[in-house]
């Protein structure tokens, strides 16, 4: 169920720079974008696992031992969708950075209801690489 | 053999060009393209036919609600085709994402009319798309064969 995959340390000349590697759970019904995520997650430096909807999510972080320093939360998924996931892990008290995704599709009032159930960030689809950087390089810092 | 791998880029090249230019892909592609390397060669055919089992998953549905006229789910025809945007939007594909907006907006309306004829464009395009795509990859493959690099294309 868990996929990891990683990123590296990075070599300036004679130096090595060691990176933190970021780990990055992806919540995601859509196989074909949990592997676009996991792709983008891995050239940016990062370790990641899926989740097929909120639910498997919730489940991971229930025994308190989940760390992830960013969840990437789809918005529409089957048995519990991204909204109630992320107010759910707030309850828990989960205080990785979250970043919800969306459709272009979804309006205002439903991004809004998104952040507002506790997310860091709000994205729209498709992710990429110059979309999610900025917003997580801070994590990087080790 | 120079002279062949010269041949099967240029014809790489401009097939990629005509894609873009026709309107069958769009910058996410190149997205997709960027993100392969060394170490997974085949990223971007194994999304790629991701994408396609989506479509026809989620062309069977549509089609299957479709079927029961005068009691069409038009509720399971939008999730479908909402999907479908999703991902035809994940891999850049330009022509199926613009005839899921129609067909959204057809399901919206319950048109079932312009539903029915949307979805056979759908799945017209796809297949188009498919064929496409299997032809780019077959190209790339005898550049690799013939013993070349794949050029990059800048669109």
């Amino acid at each position: 169920m868990a996929t990891k995959s990683t990123g590296g340390t990075e070599k300036t000349k004679s130096i090595e720079v060691k990176k933190k590697l970021i780990n990055v759970l992806i919540v995601d019904d859509d196989p074909l974008n949990r592997r676009l995520h996991e792709m983008i997650i891995k050239t940016i430096g990062g370790i990641s696992q899926t989740a097929k909807n909120g639910e498997e999510a919730v489940i991971l972080h229930r025994d308190g031992e989940a760390s992830f320093d960013l969840i990437l939360m789809d918005k529409e998924m089957p048995e519990r969708d991204g909204v109630s996931t992320t107010k759910k892990l707030r309850e828990m008290k989960v205080t990785s950075m979250i970043v919800g995704v969306t459709s272009v599709a979804d309006q205002e009032e439903e991004r809004k209801a998104f952040m507002e159930a506790g997310l860091n960030h709000c994205l729209e689809k498709p992710l990429t690489k110059a979309k999610i950087f900025p917003l997580i390089s801070h994590l990087f810092d080790a | 053999m120079d002279t062949l791998i010269a041949q099967l880029q240029r014809q790489f090249r401009d097939y990629t060009i005509s894609l873009y230019h026709q309107g069958f892909l769009d910058d996410q592609f190149t997205e997709l393209k960027k993100l392969q390397d060394e170490c997974s060669p085949d990223f971007v055919a194994e999304v790629v036919t991701l994408f396609f089992e989506d479509c026809e998953k989620l062309i069977s549905n549509m089609a299957r609600a479709l079927d029961q006229a005068g009691n069409v789910d038009f509720k399971l025809v939008g999730s479908s085709v909402h999907q479908l945007k999703g991902s035809s939007s994940s891999v850049g594909a330009k022509r199926v994402k613009g005839l899921c907006i129609t067909l959204k907006e057809c399901c919206d309306s319950q048109n079932y009319e312009g539903c029915v004829r949307c979805l056979q464009q759908v799945d017209i395009e796809y297949k188009t798309l498919k064929a496409k795509l299997q032809d780019l990859f077959n190209l790339e493959q005898q550049i690799v064969q013939a013993g070349g690099r794949i050029p990059q294309v800048d669109i």
